[in-house]
This record gives structure tokens, sequence and C-alpha cells, in this order.
């Protein structure tokens, strides 16, 4: 090995710990600042070890209002995107190719418009019709753009769509309709549950959207981020822990899951 | 569409038309047409509405040009943001190569399983997770301190900061388009190039990039419309000094009060957008098709 590929290398090791650590350590330190005294959320100085915050995250009410209301959010934002979102994908793939570009480029533009500027915009119109913000509006204004991304996974998964399945049972005597019921909704359902998932995620996490369109109600991330504003205790740090350890765990299983499935490719 | 009524038959095919019209026209054309008749009218009190006064002009949009601190904010997020865009390129890149190109399957599974982590909690507790680690009393400033690199505490809240918070939460948008580019590319290419001794720079410049250079503009597209509609990162890491367009946009709805303002702010920062974001594909010839894979 030359001196030039070694010094390469050296970089390269350098580059992943870098990476990693830019990655991690922000989170690692947010999670063990939940088991510092400190008021403030930090780990230097070590004040001494407690559980105090999760006892503190425990009896904060607002914190679990909020949750509650992001659940609520979470829960028609799901059932407003998914039929609406599979009903984009179907009209596109039945497109031919111009209209379907065209089409294409319209249905994702949401994706590329700001977050900020999607609230606003819904904003604006409810209130000439009379609507003022409140949960209404954000399911209405996360939902605008969160079925673009319901949209673009149930296309992937047409494009794997044999149809002579549908030729056949339509050949069988099966109604137009039975057909989309147990014949397309069938093979779609990995793409729904997989989309449902993501919606459910993206409308939690949102907050750029949210905070426009939110009138008096609080969702979870404006209940933090106000937080930060007014008070931060490491009690927000017992939480994120918590969603932290979820990730993780659920990460594992995945990957567990996947050797196994891997592993049984393998064998057969 | 008659493909549509020939496959689902007339109940089913108007039901997902209906849907998917509601959807384009009333989610999305109408709350931006109203924002842009928001953005042309006065804010007038509501006893005037549709008076003598209330006429379409660009005043609203006249202010923020003839507006010095606003103006200069409003550049300042612009190119503050596509530095985001290329530092999170520069960050991303020989990670996504490397995935793409040299790691097993296994060591690619599990990388980006753990990229994933940080985003699947929210863009709030990541952007603490800095507000955190940046404190003047914090982890990072102790940290310095204690190996002698600094004298004395910096104050990272700020430009700095907003940039750290803004790049760490946007990786994994700029990272998998590129890794999916690089994935297509072929090694024989990179080793035919390495055999007529053309150097590693010269592989990426002339071998790498060029592939995945659709890969690159979804990214930099991305992180760059993001960061420049982001509240959050600005809001909890940014210092006075340091206010984001967003912020104005914020303030004109909820503190000020004027909501034409506000849209015709709003108005500028999508075309702004929308015009980085087409002009980018139009460069780097790509089309839209591409860009949402």
């Amino acid at each position: 090995m030359s001196a030039a590929d070694r010094i390469a290398r050296a970089m390269f090791g350098f580059y992943m710990v870098a990476f990693f650590l830019y990655l991690f350590a922000p989170l690692a330190i947010m999670g063990i600042a939940t088991f510092n005294t400190s008021r403030f959320p930090t780990v230097t100085p070590w004040r001494g070890t407690t559980l105090q915050w999760f006892d503190a995250l425990w009896s904060d009410s607002g914190m679990w209002q909020s949750l509650w209301t992001s659940f609520i959010v979470a829960f028609f934002v799901v059932i407003t995107v998914l039929p609406i979102g599979t009903a984009a994908a179907l009209v596109l793939t039945s497109l031919h190719a111009r209209a379907r570009s065209f089409m294409y480029a319209v249905m994702v533009s949401p994706l590329l418009t700001p977050g900020v500027v999607i609230g606003i915009a819904t904003l604006v119109l409810w209130r000439q019709l009379g609507v003022g913000g409140g949960v209404f509006l954000i399911v209405v204004a996360q939902a605008s753009f969160i079925i673009c991304y319901v949209m673009l996974m149930i296309t992937a998964r047409l494009q794997r769509f044999d149809p002579t399945q549908e030729e056949a049972a339509l050949g069988l005597g099966a109604s137009k309709f039975m057909v989309f019921r147990r014949v397309l909704l069938p093979f779609l359902k990995p793409a729904l549950i997989a989309a449902g998932f993501l919606a459910i995620l993206q409308s939690i996490e949102n907050y750029n959207t949210t905070l426009f369109v939110r009138g008096f109600d609080t969702p979870l991330t404006v209940y933090i981020a106000t937080k930060v504003r007014t008070g931060l205790t490491p009690a927000v740090n017992a939480l994120a822990l918590i969603m932290i350890a979820i990730t993780v765990l659920g990460a594992i299983a995945y990957e567990i899951a996947r050797r196994r499935s891997a592993a049984r490719m393998a064998a057969d | 569409m008659s493909d549509l009524y020939r496959r689902f038959g007339g109940g089913l095919g108007t039901l997902f038309l209906a849907l998917v019209g509601a959807w384009l026209a009333g989610m999305v054309l109408a709350p931006n047409v109203m924002m842009i008749d928001y953005a042309l009218r006065p804010n007038l009190p509501p006893s005037q509405l549709g008076g003598p006064n209330d006429v379409y002009s660009l005043d609203n949009i006249l202010y923020l040009a003839n507006e010095g601190v606003h103006r200069a904010i409003f550049f300042k997020t612009v190119w503050a943001s596509a530095l985001v865009a290329f530092i999170t390129f520069l960050v991303c890149y020989p990670m996504a190569f490397w995935l793409a190109q040299n790691a097993t399957v296994n060591q690619t599974a599990i990388v980006l399983l753990a990229l994933t982590i940080p985003f699947w909690i929210n863009e709030v507790l990541r952007t603490l997770a800095w507000y955190i680690l940046l404190a003047f009393r914090g982890p990072l400033n102790a940290f310095l301190l204690s190996l002698g690199i600094i004298d004395e505490p910096v104050r990272w809240y700020g430009d700095g900061g907003v940039l750290a918070g803004m790049t760490y939460a946007y990786i994994l948008f700029m990272l998998f388009p590129i890794y999916n580019a690089i994935e297509s590319l072929d090694k024989s290419q990179i080793e035919a190039a390495r055999d007529l001794g053309a150097s590693t720079w010269r592989i990426h410049w002339r071998v790498v990039i060029p592939h995945a250079k659709a890969g690159i503009a979804t990214g930099c597209v991305f992180t760059f419309m993001l960061a420049a509609g982001s509240y959050v990162a600005p809001a909890l890491l940014g210092a006075p000094g340091s206010r984001w367009f967003t912020e104005i946009i914020y303030n004109w709805f909820f503190e000020g009060g004027d909501w034409n303002r506000g849209a015709a702010y709003a108005l500028v920062l999508l075309v702004l957008c929308l015009a980085v974001v087409l002009i980018t594909l139009r460069i780097a010839r790509v089309s839209l098709t591409e860009v949402a894979k």
C-alpha cells in the first residue's frame, strides 16, 4: 500500500467517524440530558442523575393534550389521503404519455411548494369561506401535500401489476367493482399500509404548514417549539428519548426481519 | 380518461375523478389562487372591502422591494439556502458514493437504516437536539473549552447554528437521491477510467458526477426548497441578527396583522422556489418525472 493510499484511507475513516458523530451525537446528548437534574436540558455540568423528568413528562397535561391533538389530526389525514392518493395514482396510470407527464407535474407540485406557503394559502382560502384555523384546517393543509406521497407509492406499486389478473376475473364474470375490490385492492394492500404509515409520520412531524393553520389548537410539534421559547425542561427530552427508543427498536426489528427473509430466500 | 372508465366502470371511474378533482382544484389550485388574490389587494378594514380602494395593485410586492431590511433578509435567505444545499451535498456525496459502490449489501442495509433513525423523530426535536448542543453553556462549548481549542464560550446561535441545524435536518433528502443515482453506475466504468490513468478526483469529476447529475439536482432542489421554507431552525437556532424570510412572513400574519402583505411575501417565496426548481432541473436536463422517485 502506497503512502497516498494510506492517507486516503485515513481521510475516509475520519470522514466516516465525523459523519456518524454529526448524525448521532446531537440525539445522544439530547437523550442523556434527560437524566441530568439540571433544569435546562444539558449534559454539562452534570448536576446529578435523576429520573424526575419522566415524572414531569407524565404529569405534563399540556403535552398529552397536544399529543392527542396530533393523533386526531393524523387519523383524519390518513383517512383523507389514502382514498385520494389511490384515486390519483389510478387516474394517472390511465392517462397516455403527454397528458400523463403533465398531470404528473401538477400532482407533485405540492411537494415542491414550501410548507409555509401551503399553510398560508389554505388559511386565506378558508378564511374567505368563514372557517378559521384549527384541527380541520390542519388536516386539509397537511393532506394537500401528503396525498402526493401516497400517489407516488401507489403508482410505484401499480407498475408491477399484471393486468391479465383483471381480465381473468372479468372473464369469469366478476363485475368491474368486484374486480377492483377483490383483485386490485388486495394487490395494493402492502403499498397502502406503507403509505398510511408514512402519512401518519408526516402528519405528526409536520410543523411549518401546521403553524399557520392551527388556530388555537396545539399539536405536539407546536407545543414543543413553544416550550423551547417559554420554559424548556428535560421533560421534553424524556419524550424525545422515548421516541428515539421506539425508533431504534423498530429499526432493529426491521433489520432482523430483513435478514431472516434474506436467509430464507438463500435457503430456497 | 376513457381507459379509466373502461377499466373501473362509470361509478368508480367518476368517484376517482371527483376525488382527484377535489384535491387538485379545492386543495391545491384554489388556495394558491386565493393567496395571489390576497397578495394583490390592499389591507383594508371590513367596511371598505369592495369599495373604491379595493383594487388590485402590486403595492404589497413593491413594499418588499423597497423595504431595505426585508429585502436584505430575503436575499440572505436565498443565498443561505443555496449554501445549505451546497454544504449538505458536500457532507452527503462521499457517503452516498461509498454506500452505492463500495459497501457490502449488509453494510448498506444497516447504514441506510441507521440514517433514517434521526428522521423518524420530528424536525422540531431534531432542531431541539441542536439547540441543546449549541447552547452557550452547552456541551459543544464545554468540549471545545476542555480541549483548549477555544478560550471562551462561542455564541453558536445565529447563522452558524441555523446552517448546522438545517444541514442536519435535510441530509436524507440529499443522500437518497444521490445514492440511487450512483447505484446505477456500472463499476466497470470506474475501473476503466482508473486503468486509463485517471486520478480519483478526475474519476469523480468526469465519470461519477455526470452520471449522478439527476440525483444531485434532485437533492439540491429539495434541500434548497426545504431550507428556504423552513421556520423552526431559524426560530430556535437563530439570533436577532439572523432572521429568516419565513419569520417575516409569520410576523405579518400573527403580529403585524397584515395578511395581504404576508400573502404577497409568501407568493414571492413560492415564485422563487418554483423558479429555482425549474431552472436547476432545466440546467441539469432532468425531467420532473425523475425528481420524485
